[in-house]
């Protein structure tokens, strides 16, 4: 039985004591503070409209009158608020956070891993940049092609996930977060590339 | 202590008061929430704004504001202004300072700097700390009782270590810091822009010493940071400088003389170029002018060359913007309102730069030099529960994060994260046996740890000796609501919390804190009987208006002559022991007056329940 800091009466699932009204110490699972589903797709307005009243309720700025318990639980109930909000609005941090409990992580160095599917594209770009590096300004046309390329391979990217979201939503199944996994590995790889054009370009 | 009196007695309950304080580089002053809104903390002169200057004589208590300021030309070793340049900073990042300010840097300044002033050896914390204490005794003499609790204001762009150093400030002058507030979300309040259901404002804030940009959107009463960036070695002092340094060429070439060492020279030259560039504002042109030890050195300074010579200056404030808007990831179209703050945006050209860049008219109706002071009143009202329905989510105006392998920077917690914003991480041992791990906390946007700032050094000590890679201690960094961090870590095997030594790069470690503490208190110590007088005065005023109300009350009448008499007595003397220094005294009387006019209270009691009933049954 879990009880309440202040009443010792037991409490309820929510954030404050329903006997006495304190401020509890947050569950720190993103989806479990905002009492969501293990959900991908999101109703990204009402999640807003929740964050705005949560930080109504649970802000520093409302208890600095109270108990130092209660303070202290206010700034880490706010903390978890707005990492969870933060985390939650982006649907790719939202899938990265989701594949991380899972165990999935997404590591530093998988990005450089280039996805094979890629390999022709990247061998182009590298010698496109090359070109460029060498002073070949005709090249500055193909780089930008490429990043238009690039560019339309993210959003097809995003379309994917939304699909992936679905499906995982329905049946939560581990395939499809193998799948989206494997999505997000190949957007970042995509992401680096746009900003390595980029840079070249600037 | 308790009164019966205080049962109808309409300020009895009062919660303490929460004043708000904008500590600026050039200028600080303090505010309150009245009852009609923010308003200004008058000083005993009349005089609102209290110069940030602070002079120690040769003997006798420091002085701080106009006072000290008027010793910059007569007695310039010591008096020190500025010195919120050098808060929380190390010796490695004040080179450029040094070489305009006349910092006179003491020895042992590695992690904190040393200042020398006279005969003295202050911290820039202990100096600020002065500066707050003036305000405090301004607040107490006007409000007539003990202020102890405060609302700072700090530039956004403020990093970990310059926040705590004012934090230090505050406690040292006696301030219980309840919140430090961003200068330019401060001035957004004051603006009361929520007024404005929904929208998007900028805020432009280029002060003595510094320059911050924020952008807002404004959603019911809430006011959300979506970016904030800046510059903390930008400031209208930088403006002067330019003009002194071309005043000293001219006069180099007129009189064949280098005057740059002499600090009284300086400091004339300093003072005359700051009036010209404040008449700049209004006028085409000026005549700026030094006479020195029977020579005169003049020349005409017009408007144009004016803004030739700070257009550099002016555009190191526009690239801030630019990151600005970019990060909030709005477009200049959608900005609704511009608002301006410090004092430097009273200059022609940095209005119209600003116009130009954000595409709208800026507010100018405050006072630029007010409207951070009214914004922490208005943010000590949230605190009190005074100003309800309004509410302010900031951010952290820069990533943190910790150093890895080979010198790169992990980031925990990126910039323009709304705080409170926390970060888990998991450490563990590279060999056999390891009992100390070591973190190194940074913060910046550089990918090398040596081009960020090294906040602290946290040693999780004391580990379990267990084979390399086995022991699981979980970190957790937590920015608060102030922008400033807490380290947390506990052994998630044992779920022991886990014992943490922090070393902090540089500022104050608790201890020297607590030290500077102590020893003010102990000067503190005429300042407490001041304050018990006072307060002894603030309680016999209450009883004198309660006695004297009851006096009207029908249930006088009904006393006894000898009762009336004796409390008339008590009265008189209550007004005798009033303007004496003794506080014990004071509440010796006002204890007496409590119990002689007791059955007073009780009848007047009776009194007012028998008409109540009486009411009741009429009805
Ligand atoms: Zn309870």
């Amino acid at each position: 039985m879990i009880t309440c800091w202040q009443c010792k009466k037991e409490l309820e699932k929510g954030l404050f004591c329903p006997s006495c009204n304190a401020l509890q110490s947050p569950p720190t699972d993103y989806f479990t503070f905002f009492s969501l589903p293990r959900h991908l797709s999101i109703n990204i307005e009402a999640l807003q409209a929740k964050f705005y009243d949560l930080s109504r309720k649970l802000h520093p700025d409302k208890y600095s009158r109270k108990s130092e318990t209660e303070r202290a639980n206010s700034t880490a109930a706010t903390a978890v608020l707005n990492d969870a909000w933060r985390t939650l609005k982006n649907p790719i941090t939202r899938a990265e956070y989701l594949l991380a409990q899972s165990g999935l992580e997404i590591g530093e160095q998988r990005s450089k891993d280039v996805p094979p599917e890629l390999l022709d594209e990247v061998f182009e770009l590298n010698m496109a940049l090359e070109e460029l590096r060498h002073g070949d300004q005709s090249a500055k046309v193909e780089l930008a092609t490429a990043r238009e390329k690039f560019q339309a391979m993210l959003a097809a990217s995003d379309a994917d996930l939304e699909n992936l979201f679905v499906k995982h939503d329905a049946e939560s199944c581990p395939p499809a977060l193998a799948a989206i996994r494997a999505v997000l590995n190949r957007r970042r790889y995509i992401t680096n590339l746009i900003r390595d054009v980029d840079k070249e370009l600037s | 202590m308790s009164s019966s009196f205080q049962i109808d007695f309409s300020e009895a309950g009062a919660t303490q008061r929460i004043i708000g304080i904008d500590l600026g580089t050039t200028n600080s002053l303090g505010a309150f929430m009245d009852l009609t809104g923010p308003a200004i903390i008058p000083g005993p002169d009349g005089e609102h704004i209290v110069p940030s200057v602070v002079a120690i004589p040769e003997s006798g208590d420091p002085i701080v504001g106009i006072e000290a300021r008027a010793m910059l030309t007569t007695d310039p070793d010591r008096v020190i202004y500025s010195v919120k340049r050098l808060m929380g900073r190390g010796l490695d990042d004040v080179k450029e300072e040094l070489k305009l300010f006349p910092f006179r840097i003491a020895d042992g300044s590695e992690s904190v700097i040393r200042l020398t002033i006279g005969n003295k050896t202050l911290t820039p914390p202990e100096v600020s700390a002065l500066i707050l204490k003036q305000i405090k005794t301004n607040a107490e003499a006007f409000f007539n009782e003990t202020v102890d609790q405060a609302v700072i204001t700090v530039p956004a762009y403020f990093n970990d270590t310059q926040r705590q150093a004012t934090k230090d400030a505050g406690r040292i002058a006696g301030l219980e810091v309840l919140r430090l507030v961003n200068e330019p979300t401060a001035a957004a309040l004051a603006y009361g822009l929520d007024k404005r259901k929904e929208g998007i404002i900028a805020v432009y804030d280029f002060g003595g010493g510094t320059f911050d940009i924020s952008i807002l959107k404004l959603h019911n009463g809430i006011f959300e940071v979506l970016a904030t960036n800046g510059d903390t070695h930008l400031g209208g002092d930088d403006i002067d400088n330019l003009l002194i340094a071309v005043a000293l060429e001219d006069i180099q070439s007129e009189w064949s003389e280098n005057i740059r060492g002499n600090q009284e020279a300086v400091q004339i030259l300093r003072k005359a170029v700051i009036e010209a560039k404040e008449q700049l504002s209004f006028a085409p042109a000026v005549k700026l002018s030094l006479e020195w030890r029977g020579k005169a050195y003049q020349r005409e300074l017009s408007r144009d060359v004016f803004n030739k010579l700070i257009t550099p200056v002016v555009d190191r404030t526009l690239t801030p913007c630019r990151a600005c808007i970019a990060d909030a990831n709005v477009t200049v179209e959608q900005i609704n309102e511009v608002v301006m703050v410090g004092g430097s945006t009273r200059i022609p050209l940095v209005r119209t730069a600003v116009e130009a860049l954000f595409k709208a008219k800026p507010h100018t109706e405050l006072n630029p030099d007010e409207v951070v002071a009214l914004g922490a009143a208005v943010q000590a009202g949230i605190l009190s529960g005074d100003v309800e329905d309004t509410l302010l989510l900031d951010v952290t105006p820069l990533s943190l994060g910790i150093e890895t392998m080979g010198g790169v920077v992990s980031k925990l917690i990126t910039r323009n994260s709304t705080i409170p914003a926390s970060a888990m991480e998991n450490f563990t041992t590279a060999v056999d046996g390891q009992r100390n791990v070591l973190i190194h906390v940074l913060q910046g946007e550089r990918e090398m740890a040596r081009d960020c700032r090294s906040l602290a050094r946290f040693d999780l000590k004391d580990i379990d000796p267990m084979p390399a890679g086995l022991p699981r201690i979980e970190v957790k960094f937590l920015i608060d609501a102030n922008g400033i961090l807490s380290v947390t870590a506990r052994e998630t095997r044992t779920g022991k919390e886990q014992s943490i030594e922090v070393k902090p790069s540089y500022g104050l470690t608790d201890e020297q804190v607590e030290a500077m503490i102590e020893e003010s208190i102990e000067k503190a110590e005429a300042d407490f009987i001041e304050r018990q007088v006072r307060e002894a005065r603030v309680e016999a005023d209450r009883i004198f208006k309660a006695v004297d109300k009851g006096k009207q009350n029908q249930a006088w009448d009904t006393l006894s002559d000898d009762e009336r008499e004796a409390i008339q007595k008590v009265y008189n003397e209550l007004i005798l022991a009033y303007h004496s220094d003794y506080y014990d005294l004071i509440r010796d009387k006002i204890h007496e007056l409590d119990q002689v006019t007791r059955p007073l209270a009780e009848r007047m009691m009776n009194t007012a329940v028998s008409v109540a009933l009486e009411g009741t049954k009429i009805e």
